[in-house]
């Protein structure tokens, strides 16, 4: 009732070719992201952005990478915390070395050095695939984990291998308040979650599904699989290390190899499996699904022990944390395997014939 | 049927959400100080994390048992498990800022403390980081929140190569040393001090890096194996340091030549390995327990209230978690004194109590602590307050005292001290502090 698209007709192709067709779609994410960037800022504390709403858009941003890369094109990688680094540390020599660099032009500087080092990953995706290419990319993080920590000139010669950048501005405003550092965020966000949304319509993102759902047949009708995977591998490869260099100045402020282990790269694999492969929507669901419940697990479990008057010690809540968490993955995985933009799909599928469901 | 487990399920989060908020602004209410935790009981490296949380939680209920608080303002206190991952640090330290005005973080990291670096001082919470944590920062007039109390790492690099140098005869000259290290902020801090002195006493200097968390050594020891040096300096934390000491048996690499920094050499590192560690010696800024341990023994396990098992009480770190938590304490004690006895301190009133301490052996005494610290003072200069450890020796079964006292030099760490926290103070723009911000 609330969500019926008939006596929407569309009677031009540039209205038939929108990003959103349905008027309640479009009004829909006006709204949403008008209030993600005023009605949020004004509601959430300082907590609430700076723990949980920076990151989490953060590694939405991550996610959306990777769920290009894994997701729309299949090509399963475990390196993206090694394109998360790259950003990072090409931003940061970036930042640091040349007197008065914007911050933004930085942060895509190092989104162009991580496309560089993910497209020189990418090559083996062009003769191995699947486990395989998992496996070539898992050395990408490896050998990135490695240049890191050794090789003093990425962190500008500090004695203790961190990096760490202060004094960020963007046309003279300070990034400073979590306020301002949420904005800042969003804006990038909403910048690529639209690029991507509207790549993936595009004919290069047809490419890519195609070779993802059968790269034989996909060649056969004459798409270039060597362009559409190094694509592929380029566009994720850009937006994983912008995330990895949002995630290191503006999440972090200093950081060293550590913050982008293999296990962020399992991370963010999880949460485009959880978010739902090949959607767009899924990279936020993932996203806010991994960064939320750990923290929503931290606060409610210790209140709900004490109402059955039992302590929960800090030991018990981290091991707690993790074992519920393996639960929900593996759960989630054989109820909903298509993720949680699955879930929201056969949501919008049921409104659209309620109260009359047939 | 799905619906409505998932109602259960949105309601249950919701009641827990609310008492949570209901809780924390119960405890804003109260007239308590508030101290928030964040070690590690879990993650790889928490067989060494575990003792430390315990005597920095028992020494918070000791005062609140014995004392009834610190002159009456009652201690409440919040555990934030960080699992030594700096993000999960990040997070805790966001979560537990907001619940006082202001307070004291100890994040038991190096990799925290650096990201805490950068955010401590906007909202205005000290940083105590007792013998870890950035070596420069010692400078307060750079680092006006950080206390590296007790020592740095630079300081802990110093007393160990004056005691190898006391024991060779004071010429080390042309000797091999060669600093096996967590590859990690953590292991990396002390390599400045040790190429000052190389360069000083014209030593070689082996670097032998161990990837995270330490399990895997062979290809270091086979470096050590190959280069035989004279000495073996380990920069190692939980489950890298019994690693390393099997991996000295493995290749026969004598332990007396094995000198841990005080990460390194504690009860869970050698336990392990037991015999086969016997002369392995390491950097210790605590002495014995004494009058304190009875008290917690007395007020706190005594009354069931203990964290852990009382077995642990007086392990090596275990008095290292009680004494920085014994410093959070004496901090704000101390700026009691000067903004009114029996009130909460807010985080500018605390950063002075700690720039301020004065804790000689007459104060130490009297809290119990007498035999546990050295003495020690800090100033606007000198955020450090004191930097001297002793050697101990494990001997199968105990750790024994093997050395004095030792003193760091001063003449060789501040000149270094002062070169490296005026290259911070230049990347961030920063200018050095006044004489009349020194007051303040």
């Amino acid at each position: 009732m609330f969500y019926r698209e008939n006596g929407q007709f569309k009677t031009t192709y540039k209205e038939d070719q929108q990003i959103f067709p349905i008027t309640q779609d479009r009004i829909g994410v006006l709204l949403l992201i008008a209030f993600a960037f005023i009605g949020v800022p004004m509601l959430a504390d300082e907590y609430m952005l700076r723990a949980i709403l920076i990151p989490f858009l953060i590694l939405s941003l991550a996610a959306l990478g990777v769920n290009i890369l894994v997701g729309y094109c299949g090509q399963i990688s475990l390196g993206s915390g090694a394109f998360m680094a790259v950003g990072a540390y090409a931003a940061y020599n970036f930042f640091v070395r040349i007197d008065g660099m914007p911050l933004i032009l930085a942060v895509l500087m190092g989104g162009f050095f991580a496309t560089l080092v993910g497209m020189f990953f990418g090559i083996p995706s062009l003769r191995v695939k699947g486990l395989y290419l998992a496996v070539a990319t898992l050395a990408a993080q490896f050998f990135c984990d490695w240049a890191f920590l050794r090789i003093k000139w990425f962190t500008n010669d500090s004695a203790s291998g961190t990096a760490s950048v202060a004094d960020l501005q963007v046309f003279g405003m300070p990034i400073n308040t979590p306020f301002e550092k949420y904005t800042f965020c969003l804006a990038f966000l909403v910048v690529f979650g639209l690029l991507a949304k509207n790549l993936v319509r595009s004919a290069i993102g047809r490419e890519w599904m195609a070779i993802r759902d059968m790269d034989v047949a996909a060649a056969v009708i004459g798409i270039r699989p060597m362009y559409a995977k190094l694509s592929a591998f380029a566009v994720s490869s850009f937006i994983v290390g912008v995330a990895g260099a949002l995630w290191a100045f503006v999440y972090l402020g200093s950081w060293e190899p550590a913050a982008f282990s293999v296990d962020r790269s399992f991370q963010l694999l999880f949460m485009v499996i959880l978010g739902g492969m090949g959607s767009i929507m899924g990279s936020f669901f993932g996203a806010a699904f991994i960064v939320v419940l750990p923290i929503i697990i931290n606060l409610v479990l210790p209140s709900l022990g004490a109402v059955v008057g039992v302590e929960v010690s800090t030991a018990a809540l981290t091991h707690a944390e993790q074992m519920i968490f393996g639960a929900l993955i593996v759960w989630f995985l054989i109820v909903e395997p298509h993720g949680l933009a699955k879930l929201w799909s056969v949501g919008k599928q049921k409104l659209r014939l309620w109260p009359f469901p047939h | 049927m799905k619906i409505r487990s998932l109602m259960m399920a949105v309601a249950v989060a919701a009641t827990g959400l609310t008492s949570a908020v209901v809780t924390t602004s119960a405890q804003a209410q109260a007239k308590e100080q508030f101290f928030p935790v964040l070690p590690y009981r879990t993650g790889a490296y928490a067989p060494n994390g575990v003792p430390w949380a315990n005597g920095y939680a028992d020494y918070l209920k000791v005062i609140n048992a014995r004392d009834g608080g610190i002159n009456g303002v009652k201690i409440s206190f919040e555990e934030c498990d960080t699992a030594y991952a700096t993000d999960r640090g990040v997070e805790c330290y966001e979560r537990l800022k907001g619940k006082s005005q202001g307070a004291i973080f100890q994040p038991l990291s190096t990799g925290i403390t650096f990201a805490l670096t950068e955010k401590a001082p906007n909202d205005k919470n000290s940083l105590i980081t007792g013998g870890y944590g950035r070596s420069e920062s010692s400078d307060g007039q750079v680092f006006k929140w950080n206390f590296p109390l007790m020592g740095t790492y630079w300081s802990g690099a110093d007393i160990i190569m004056q005691h190898i140098t006391k024991k060779e005869g004071g010429n080390i000259k042309g000797k091999k040393i060669a600093l096996v290290y967590h590859d990690s902020p953590y292991g990396k801090e002390p390599i400045p001090l040790l190429q000052e002195r190389a360069k000083m006493q014209g030593f070689d200097l082996q670097l032998l890096p161990v990837t995270a968390p330490g399990v895997e050594q062979k290809a270091t020891w086979l470096q050590v194996r190959q280069a035989r040096p004279d000495y073996v300096l380990l920069w190692g934390w939980g489950v890298m340091n019994s690693a390393a000491l099997k991996e000295a048996v493995a290749t026969g690499y004598p332990r007396e030549k094995m000198y841990g920094v005080w990460w390194s050499a504690a009860e869970p590192d050698v336990k392990d390995v037991g015999e086969a560690a016997k002369g392995y010696n390491g950097l210790v800024v605590t002495g014995e327990g004494g009058k304190i341990i009875a008290d917690i023994k007395t007020h706190v396990h005594g009354k069931k209230t203990g964290t852990g098992p009382v077995e642990e009480v007086g392990s090596t770190l275990y008095n290292r978690g009680m004494v920085s938590a014994a410093l959070a304490v004496e901090g704000v004690r101390q700026a009691q004194t000067r903004f009114g006895k029996g009130k909460v301190m807010t985080g500018e009133q605390i950063r002075w109590g700690l720039e301020n301490l004065t804790l000689d052996q007459k104060a130490l005494d009297k809290l119990g602590l007498g035999t546990v610290m050295k003495p020690l003072s800090t100033s606007c200069l000198d955020h450090e307050g004191s930097r001297s450890a002793r050697v101990h020796t494990w001997d199968g079964k105990k750790w024994n005292f093997t050395s004095d006292w030792i003193e760091a030099d001063e003449s060789i760490i501040k000149p270094l001290v002062k070169q490296f926290a005026d290259k911070y103070a230049t990347e961030k723009k920063l200018t050095r502090r006044t004489a009349a911000d020194c007051q303040s």
